[in-house]
């Protein structure tokens, strides 16, 4: 397809892994922060390390929508199955992560929960509008990049008066959580991790723009190239980190030209701004508690709110023993270091939720990497 | 599925009030919501995410940045990596 061939030219990444070669300092290390899944499929799904010089590493951050959200907010949607008549709306990989005690939302479906997968919003929309005599729920999850369809869908049932239609909602922010990572104490004191610079995301700076991550740039002297999801994007990307780097530079730029700007989509910023507000406090799978980090719905609209419609009890959840998602999510750990990884735990049968989506980088490991030492070759045609 | 993850297709109608549009994705023709973008036209491109147009594919830079990737300055003489 166009605008996505030419991105996987394997001549191109060759032209670029010289380029790189070239500029790499072989007396330092480079240890670089893909903080996005999709990055992170990316990297795997093409062998891009087999390509890099050994001293440029990929550290993975925990930008996969479904990794880092707490196990406790799906037991809560367990508990709301269990107690009220609710169809439950959601996007596909939802339904497989693991739930305290053993449950998902599949294994609920499959014991006769209404649990419906959904493509988009619009699609919950709709099963609301059929059913009018049953309470709709989306279970809403994802950054900055899932965040505008669902504020279009509750705007869409105010106006439509469609008062049978709530959000559960579990939107998170990147930078409050790139801004947790820099500040953990692995990173600071401890220095187990070390992070010299970040891809910065995609998608969701499509949304958002460039600027938002002008500030800790600055603030914590790291470089960011705000990076394409295709493998030469990502190579591209990986050689103005080295060049910045290597320059001494720590500054917010540009690869993904052709998709993002500074100012990202204004019309969709004012949206998300009309429909939600900051939460104080919000836990994610990996960092903990993490202030301003996640959204709720704004007070007008408080009637399409789950949380305000419904008794959701606080729960607290249970994790499955042995697995280092949340070290993993926080770059301090790699797939490798679990004893479960692809012995007890795999994508047929996850027992965490870095197991469960190609964003998660068990998965990623799973998938493309493991014989990865065996015979490296790299995927790119 | 990739969560976060939007791809790049390109416009066959829009609507008239503006609001919806039909892309082709491998073939199969698609409904999209253009609720969050502005001055969409038929011929775009346009990056698709859970089933709403979320930005336009600028291809000018596209193609500029493709070029960027083959520029060779100065690597003429390395040789290949094998
Ligand atoms: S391999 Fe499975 S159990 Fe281990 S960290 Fe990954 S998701 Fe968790």
């Amino acid at each position: 397809m166009r605008y996505i061939d030419e991105f996987r030219s394997g001549e191109l990444a060759q032209k670029l892994a010289r380029k790189i070669r070239h500029a790499t300092d072989p007396n330092r290390q480079y240890n670089l922060m893909e903080f996005c899944g999709g990055h992170t499929h990316a990297i795997f799904r093409y062998g891009v390390p087999d390509l890099l010089p050994k001293n440029v590493h990929f550290v993975h951050g925990p930008g996969c929508p479904v990794c880092v959200l707490p196990t406790a907010r799906i037991d809560q949607a367990l508990y709301l199955l269990e107690q009220e008549d609710v169809i439950l709306c959601s996007y596909g990989d939802l339904l497989r992560v693991p739930a305290s005690h053993k449950k998902s939302l599949l294994k609920a479906k499959a014991q006769g929960s209404d649990v419906r997968m959904v493509y988009s919003t619009q699609d919950a929309l709709k099963i609301a509008r059929e059913n009018p005599e049953r309470e709709v729920v989306f279970f809403a999850i994802g950054f900055e990049t899932t965040t505008p369809p669902t504020a279009v869908a509750i705007k869409q049932a105010a106006t439509e008066g469609l008062s049978n239609f709530s959000v559960f909602c579990n939107h998170v922010l990147t930078p409050a959580a790139i801004q947790n990572i820099l500040e953990s104490p692995e990173v600071r004191e401890i220095g187990t991790v070390s992070i010299d610079g970040f891809f910065g995301p995609s998608h969701v700076s499509a949304i958002i723009g460039s600027r938002p991550y002008e500030f800790f740039a600055e603030e914590f002297q790291r470089p960011v190239v705000i990076a394409g999801f295709e493998p030469l994007d990502v190579m591209q990307s990986t050689l103005m980190l080295i060049q910045q780097l290597n320059e001494g530079r720590y500054e917010v730029e540009n690869e993904y030209h052709r998709v993002v700007s500074r100012d990202g989509n204004l019309k969709a910023q004012a949206l998300v701004a009309e429909l939600f507000e900051l939460r104080p406090l919000f836990e994610w799978r990996g960092l903990g508690q993490v202030p301003y980090s996640a959204l709720r719905i704004k007070q007008p609209f408080n009637e399409f709110d789950t949380e305000q419609r419904f008794n959701i009890p606080e729960i607290e959840s249970k994790e499955i023993k042995g697995c280092e998602c949340p070290a993993i999510l926080r770059g301090a750990k790699r797939p490798r270091d679990c004893k479960l990884f692809g012995t007890v735990c795999t994508p047929e049968n996850p027992m965490g939720s870095c197991m469960v989506s190609s964003e998660g980088a068990c998965a990623a490991y799973w998938s493309y990497g493991r014989f990865r030492n065996v015979s490296p070759e790299s995927d790119l045609e | 599925m990739l969560m976060c993850l939007a791809i790049p297709t390109q416009i066959i109608t829009v609507s008239a009030d503006q609001q919806g549009a039909t892309v082709s994705i491998d073939g199969i023709q698609k409904e999209i919501s253009l609720a969050l973008v502005e001055e969409i036209a038929v011929g775009d491109y346009v990056l698709l995410h859970v089933g709403y147009a979320l930005s336009k594919v600028d291809t000018v830079e596209a193609e500029k940045t493709l070029a960027l990737f083959a520029e060779m300055k100065g690597l003429e003489t390395m040789e290949p990596l094998k």
